[in-house]
């Protein structure tokens, strides 16, 4: 091995056998710790968006308004135990949800919706006040002033430490205390609506107890800095106390786009496209070394070093893999012997001309390095453009994973090729057996035709 | 030496009779948009007892969902199709199936609302749009020091045309016969097959520059031919690996990434068909004299004392 040849020859191997210690086993990994990153189309799990109202905010606040939406979003979905939950900011007024495989997906999206504010009202006669209705009568929000400003009580002036305890009769309750602006306007309110019920409502609803009626106790105190709801289950009670604590999202929320996909179907695909992706190198490898000899079984080894690298870099970036991603991975290797191929087929014209071994590999890889370089370039182009795609709407895990291994994929095919290969060939240009021609499929004394 | 550059006039006459089958067929049978491009919903449930797709089509009409498209996949599963369902809609539903037709369970919900559909078919659109102007202006500036670069860049993006259009036309019939959908994976499709061939065509138009640098012949369709014939063996065998990795994912993975891989099959045939017999022969056409010899058969090529 000459000497030149023995420094990358050595970084190559350190690179294959630590690529192959953080792939080996697919699920764990001995580098690195974790598995394959497996996106929601794979696992199972829900991707879910939703787009921000902000009419109802002062203009300028519209940033910190989503900030403190995700925020709350995060307490409610913790709460729920979803491992590795991804709650993230999209755009300007948007945000995205991905929850992994979790069973009940209804009750994460109930928690997300909810605007958690509970509002009370005082009962009207007149029609064109009322917001709520229910079987007790027709209520509007109960108003207080405070500084001269007239404003509607709800739990938005509640501290965020509310907690379940039972009264004195063993029935569960719902006690909060109020914030100082609270309790001014409830010790006013009380005084008005002295022996008048107090309605409390959950958006549109009345707040429904065990027994499915409306709670509406009476006012039958002056009450200033602290209250009880009473009548709700114990379930209910530490779930609505939750929701209070873990605060209110600032602006409503609209669910514009969700895909559920159960975990049942995903784990097929996964032992699907091993499948596909092991099937379409064999078929890779088969076609190079029947085609190119020699020099093809050096490229189908680089092949291996490829496939090897690009997995352990998914793992330790780490690449979240969907049915897309593992697409775009399959393809890439495909596309990841053509740089060997144009290098194979530049040294062929060269052997050809009658170029010794060693000086036919050199000028094939000098000579198409520059198609290499500007042919992959348009990949990358595209795989940007790709990747702004995906992320523009929905942030599109597939898109984006297709567009991203893509990514890699060449990058690594194109160190694979220049250096792998080449360093491979160098090596066996000093050898005895680079005296047979025709391991390179061109035969001496052939003429160019 | 094998002439491809003299045969333009049959190349030219095969893409223009495929292009002319694409826009009839697009025409004819017009591109079906899934919910991502259209917006609505997609419920794939499965029944515990055996449905037929009759009942649960009555069943869904008398539910308020006439409008709804039923899908039978597999022995008990159904996909439904309806304009967007909200969660309550939803919930209500399934609660109507399974008191009609007993135990049913949600395998994938799949909503996307009118306004991230529109957004969506937009972005494509600029995607699409944005990637042709970037690869007309890369190609220009890579082939910058050749005379008339901008002519490189131009006969690579109509070779590009040409891939996106049959794409788009097997499309539309597969859509028209099949109810093939187009989606975003299909979108994302369409932009892999654009930088796979513009891969191709790159490959081709940098032996010509190599051999017009060279000098291997004052005659450029003698250069191009030569150039043409010299990377011909790496534009087949890039293909036929791609297309051995593209079949494996049709026939290992298909189902849900079946669109995506049919697009990229196209695409590949399509691309090294454009790449090696439309682009580097209309550089030539454009060479010769303009747009008014396009069909104009020379002799000189096979004539040439330059042809080896």
């Amino acid at each position: 091995m000459a000497r030149r040849n023995r420094l990358p020859f050595v970084i190559i191997a350190i690179i294959f056998v630590l690529s192959i210690l953080v792939v080996v086993p697919l699920d764990r990994g001995v580098l690195g710790g974790k598995g394959v990153q497996l996106g929601l189309d794979l696992k199972g799990g829900t991707h879910l968006v939703y787009q921000a109202d902000f009419s109802s905010i002062e203009p300028g606040t519209e940033a910190e308004a989503l900030t403190g939406a995700i925020a709350v979003i995060e307490k409610r979905v913790n709460a729920l135990g979803v491992s590795e939950p991804v709650i993230q900011k999209l755009g300007e007024d948007r945000i995205v949800v991905e929850l992994a495989g979790i069973s009940d997906i209804e009750k994460a999206k109930s928690l997300i919706g909810q605007t958690a504010l509970l509002e009370f009202g005082e009962l009207v006669e007149d029609d064109e006040e009322a917001r709520w209705v229910d079987e007790l009568g027709k209520w509007k929000p109960v108003t207080a002033v405070v500084d001269g400003e007239e404003l509607e009580l709800s739990s938005r002036y509640f501290k965020e430490n509310t907690y379940v305890s039972q009264n004195d009769f063993g029935q569960v309750v719902l006690a909060f205390e109020w914030n100082e602006i609270g309790s001014q306007m409830f010790e006013e309110i009380t005084q008005r609506l002295l022996n008048q019920p107090l309605g409390i409502f959950l958006g549109d609803e009345p707040l429904r107890g065990e027994d499915g009626r409306s709670i509406a106790p009476i006012i039958q105190s002056v009450i200033s800095d602290r209250g009880i709801i009473e009548g709700l289950s114990l379930t209910e009670a530490s779930e609505l106390s939750r929701l209070l604590n873990a605060g209110r999202i600032p602006v409503p929320l609209t669910p514009i786009y969700e895909q559920t996909v159960s975990p049942i179907l995903g784990s097929d695909f996964v032992d699907m496209s091993l499948m596909a992706g092991i099937i379409g190198l064999i078929l890779v490898i088969i076609f190079m070394i029947v085609y190119y000899r020699f020099p093809g079984a050096l490229a189908s080894a680089a092949l291996m070093f490829y496939v090897f690298c690009v997995l352990a870099i998914f793992k330790l970036v780490p690449v979240t893999l969907t049915l897309a991603g593992i697409g775009g991975f399959v393809l890439s290797i495909g596309m990841a012997v053509d740089a060997n191929v144009l290098i194979f087929e530049r040294m062929k014209e060269e052997l050809r001309l009658g170029r010794t071994l060693g000086a036919a590999i050199e000028s094939g890889f000098n000579r198409a390095w520059p198609a290499i370089r500007d042919s992959n370039i348009t990949t990358f182009i595209v795989c940007a453009i790709l990747y702004w795609l995906g992320s523009s709407i929905i942030a599109s895990t597939p898109v984006m994973g297709f567009a991203i291994t893509l990514a890699i994929g060449v990058a690594v095919s194109m160190f694979s090729a220049v250096v792998v290969t080449r360093t491979f060939l160098r090596i066996f240009a000093g050898t005895r057996l680079a005296q047979k021609v025709a391991l390179f499929s061109v035969y001496s004394g052939r003429k160019n035709d | 030496m094998t002439d491809i550059v003299g045969k333009r006039f049959w190349f030219f006459v095969a893409a223009g009779a495929v292009i002319l089958f694409c826009i009839i067929s697009l025409g004819h049978f017009g591109l079906k948009s899934g919910i991502e491009l259209s917006s609505g919903s997609l419920l794939t449930v499965s029944f515990e007892q055996p449905v037929s797709e009759a009942d649960l089509n009555q069943e869904l009409a008398d539910l308020g969902y006439g409008g709804a498209i039923v899908q039978h996949t597999g022995e008990g599963d159904f996909i439904i199709r309806t304009s967007e369902l909200s969660d309550q809609a939803k919930d209500q539903l399934e609660a109507g199936l399974a008191a009609r037709f007993g135990e049913v369970s949600e395998a994938e919900f799949y909503s996307v609302s009118p306004m991230v559909a529109s957004e969506t078919t937009r972005n494509a659109g600029i995607a699409i749009a944005v990637a042709a102007v970037g690869i007309l202006l890369y190609i220009t500036w890579a082939f910058r020091k050749m005379p008339k670069p901008f002519r490189y860049g131009a006969c690579a993006i109509i070779a590009l045309g040409h891939d996106v259009l049959v794409a788009l036309g097997i499309f539309a019939v597969l859509g028209g016969i099949l109810g093939w959908e187009i989606n975003l994976m299909f979108i994302t499709g369409i932009l892999a097959v654009v930088g796979y061939s513009v891969n191709n065509t790159v490959v081709v138009f940098d032996r010509i520059r190599e051999n017009l640098i060279r000098g291997v012949s004052s005659d450029f369709e003698t250069v191009v031919n030569r150039s043409l014939v010299e990377t011909l063996s790496r534009s087949l065998n890039t293909s036929l690996t791609t297309l051995f990795v593209v079949l494996a994912l049709l026939f290992f993975v298909g189902s849900s990434i079946q669109n995506f891989a049919v697009v990229l099959l196209i695409g590949i045939v399509a691309g090294t068909f454009s790449s090696v017999c439309i682009a580097p022969n209309l550089l030539v056409v454009w060479e010769k004299g303009g747009w008014r010899h396009l069909f104009k058969r020379t002799s000189k090529a096979a004539t040439s004392p330059d042809a080896l």
